[in-house]
């Protein structure tokens, strides 16, 4: 493109800032809270103190601020934000909006979402992409309810790092004692949900205290302000260390020559004649070529979109999964079914036996809902027995899917243990949800698995109508491990040696008898099991 | 390894939304406008396919009123680059004279640009529509999905938006729907400049500072590119030293005063700048929901 850009440009010299913002980090967060809480005020405040909000915008806000009447509070930020013609006029966020800043450190995305109840399914869009949540409590109200909600939600998307903005502070006189009392109670509200890290400002959005610069009304305070958190927090890490995935978006194959896998690597990093195993197939191949538009690479990490191939012919197409070979990517499992918590976002309720449209990684499977596992009380955290999970209702769902998959937990894989189901009929994206490790998902269906080999243990010993054959069978036992105790005894003298020899016959003989049928079955069951079973390892 | 800078995971982020579509839709279009965001895409979606060639056409809705540098670098571009380039006029726009002087803006923007891009669109029975629109630049688009779906009449509903949950993207549609997908929608102008800097991807001259021909009429500086634009009582032509930050019909384009040639001076210029981008088109300043209407009706 030499000529072109000769044509517009002499050659470009070198940037001559330091922080040129191709050199910039990138921080995503999201703002939680209610319309009372602040929320629009604080990041139109925070994007007014980073310099973001050019004269001409400013000069609107002045003339929307007075013709919206609320004016008299000064000029209203909130307004640089509710984009949505209907949504300045109620005066309420409804959707998600996004908005970019920058200072010399970082750039920043930021999504503003509604804070109501009904729009819990806005919050989580918003979150899912969040490195950080910006919690916010109005000092006068406290910890409600929704704060508890918002936390639960930012955990379920797996935001890392929270920051609780204690708004309103004059309304309390900045006091240290009611502030303090209300960092507690939030922190001890939140008990039992993980993140890197939580950090509690106490600020005042329309003022500006601690936002930018930290406030002389808050002597007591010794933390961050909220953009100097905002430019310090740490966001890397998050991808990378872990082996080598990368989802199949789209099988490049522009002529005969060439026939390239193009993704975006999900996590780890790989190199040129590095094995690698195709799931779910098992397919094996070790990489030839790491192909992009600026020449072929000799190694790529996370977040690089780039295009694979392979050194033999083989079956890959769009939603396979390419993974570091052998044992070192334990993480990703080919299943037929699993548990996960999901947040539905449509209009109609999750029931069991609904079949929707699976899109998982780049993969898309039907997966039909077995059973509701718990819905989840999205204030209390409390488990709940449910039927069908409703609008922004949050649950745990076992799936059963239509072919296996190639999924991870999404503790350790965003880009593996994330998923929407899609409405076959209206195309509504009903849900959300995240793919549970297997220590937490088993927690519930391991009690279901004890009790149903009692009861298949039962079957194998006693028949199929064991129930009715119990009372005999266990009569006949005790019967004969008493008269084995009076036999001890009789023979020995001692009344222990006895009661020993009574209960042994009557517990380990049976025991015995269960783990020799389990032996067996067990034996013959890996003879005939086929390969792709669910839950396999890879 | 280090991790990437925040152009990388844009990029990145970008040719991940083109692959998806190229993956999901049947018949996808380039919406090729010639401005800055339209260069950023094409360079986007040509390391997407790399190393195969662009497998979708550009397609270009010419009001008949751009700049005449505009066509000119387009025209040259798509020549250099063997592009599948689609140039589309709305020629019962034309026969019914409608034009932005005697017209007016609004009436010639639906008429020349709304309706004649749905027109192409259905001539082509294009399912997606790549754009190079950003959150940034309007309050309406800061809400826009990347794959905002649209009625069989090109509609855009605000109020039914996707959820795109971990840019998980649900690409379903009916028959008759089509999708507008925007791979730049988390760009900022700033990012957009600071990525041609670094890609030397050619823009249109317009774009640096020059001098042109310029008239001060509504609080701009309006280039009188050719003839057709009368002169109103008063108005004079004079040569200033100027340059465009969006590009479109010149005489619904605004000029700012600049010494800015390269890219790097662009740049500079913005840091210090305290306008938005969008203040040099007068036709968001019908009312502050302008641009919504507009979406609505189909317009990008």
């Amino acid at each position: 493109m030499g000529a072109l850009a000769a044509e517009t440009a002499a050659p470009l010299p070198a940037a001559a800032n330091d922080a040129a913002p191709a050199s910039r980090s990138l921080l995503r967060f999201i703002t939680c809270g209610s319309v009372d809480d602040g929320k629009s005020t604080l990041l139109g405040r925070l994007l007014y103190e980073a310099g973001a909000i050019p004269d001409d915008v400013i000069a609107t806000l002045e003339a929307d601020s007075a013709r919206i009447g609320r004016a008299d509070r000064g000029l209203d930020y909130s307004l640089l934000l509710d984009g949505l013609q209907a949504e300045r006029e109620q005066g309420i966020t409804i959707d998600v909006a996004y908005r970019y800043f920058s200072t010399a450190r970082r750039a920043f995305i930021v999504a503003d979402t509604p804070g109501h109840e009904q729009y819990t399914r806005n919050m989580a869009t918003g979150a899912s992409t969040a490195d950080l949540a910006i919690i916010l409590i109005d000092a006068g109200k406290g910890v409600l309810p929704q704060t508890r909600r918002h936390a639960l939600i930012a955990a379920f998307v797996g935001v890392r790092h929270l920051v609780v903005a204690i708004n309103k502070i004059d309304l309390v006189d900045c006091d240290a004692g009611r502030i303090r009392a209300i960092e507690t109670a939030f922190r001890s509200a939140i008990t039992g949900l993980a993140f890197d890290s939580v950090t509690v400002i106490p600020l005042s959005a329309r003022d500006g205290d601690n936002l930018a610069a930290l406030s002389p009304r808050t002597p007591w305070y010794d933390g961050p302000t909220l953009l100097g958190w905002l430019e310090a927090v740490g966001v890397d890490g998050a991808a990378g260390g872990r082996g080598f995935i990368m989802p199949v978006q789209w099988v490049n194959r522009p002529d005969a020559a060439f026939r390239g896998f193009a993704g975006t690597i999900a996590a780890g990093s790989l190199a040129v004649g590095d094995s690698v195993d195709i799931l779910p197939s098992r397919q094996t191949a070790r990489v030839t070529r790491i192909v992009t538009f600026d020449g072929d690479l000799q190694r790529a990490g996370a977040g690089t979109a780039v295009t694979l191939v392979l050194d033999r012919e083989i079956d890959v197409s769009r939603g396979d999964v390419i993974v570091a070979a052998g044992t070192a990517q334990r993480a990703v499992r080919v299943r037929t079914s699993l548990d996960a918590k999901v947040l539905v976002t449509g209009q109609a309720a999750l029931v069991p036996g609904a079949t929707y449209l699976l899109r998982l990684g780049t993969a898309s499977a039907n997966a039909t809902v077995e059973r509701v596992v718990h819905g989840i009380d999205i204030a209390t955290y409390e488990e709940r027995d449910r039927a069908s999970v409703e609008t922004n209702e949050l649950a745990v769902v076992r799936l059963r899917f239509d072919r296996p998959l190639a999924v991870a937990s999404y503790a350790v894989s965003q880009g593996l243990g994330a998923f929407i189901l899609i409405d076959k009929v209206t195309h509504e994206t009903a849900a959300m949800g995240t793919v549970l490790g297997e220590a937490a998902s088993a927690h519930r269906p391991r009690l279901q698995l004890v009790g149903q080999s009692f009861e298949q243990a039962m079957v194998r010993t006693y028949g199929g109508d064991w129930r009715r054959n119990l009372v005999p069978a266990t009569t006949w036992r005790l019967g004969s491990a008493l008269l084995l105790g009076v036999v001890v005894g009789v023979l020995t003298g001692h009344p222990g040696y006895a009661a020993a020899a009574a209960a042994a016959d009557a517990l380990v003989r049976p025991l015995l008898r269960h783990l020799h049928r389990g032996l067996w079955s067990r034996w013959s069951a890996r003879r005939e099991a086929p390969l792709a079973e669910n839950g396999g390892g890879i | 390894m280090t991790s990437p800078s925040h152009l990388d995971r844009l990029e990145a982020e970008a040719i991940g939304i083109i692959r998806e579509t190229l993956a999901t839709a049947e018949r996808p279009v380039l919406l090729y406008s010639i401005g800055k965001d339209s260069s950023v895409l094409l360079h986007l979606a040509r390391k997407a396919v790399y190393p195969g060639r662009l497998p979708f056409p550009l397609l270009h809705v010419d009001t008949l009123w751009e700049f005449q540098e505009m066509g000119r670098f387009r025209d040259d571009l798509a020549q250099k680059l063997g592009l599948d380039l689609i140039v589309h006029v709305n020629r019962e726009g034309v026969a019914a004279g409608v034009n932005p002087i005697d017209s007016g803006s609004r009436i010639h923007t639906d008429v020349m640009k709304t309706v004649a891009l749905k027109q192409a669109l259905d001539a082509g029975r294009y399912d997606a529509a790549f754009g190079g629109a950003r959150r940034d630049e309007e309050k309406s688009r800061a809400k826009e999905r990347v794959f905002s779906v649209r009625t069989r009449d090109h509609r855009w509903d605000p109020k039914s938006q996707r959820p795109e949950p971990w840019q998980l993207f649900n690409t379903l549609k009916k028959p008759g729907e089509s999708f507008r997908v925007f791979p730049l929608s988390n760009w900022t102008e700033l990012d957009v400049w600071a990525y041609i800097e670094r890609e030397q991807i050619p823009v249109v001259p317009l774009y640096f500072a020059a001098e042109r021909p310029v008239l001060w009429r509504e609080g701009t500086w309006i280039m009188r590119d050719d003839e057709r634009m009368p002169l109103l009582p008063g108005e004079v032509v004079q040569h200033r030293m100027v340059r465009f930050r969006t590009l479109g019909c010149y005489p619904l384009t605004g000029a700012v005063e600049s010494t800015a040639t390269t890219v790097p001076e662009i740049i500079a210029e913005m840091r210090a700048s305290r306008s938005s981008e969008r203040q040099g088109r007068l036709i968001d300043f019908d009312s502050a929901g302008s641009m919504e209407l507009k979406k609505q009706e189909g317009y990008f």
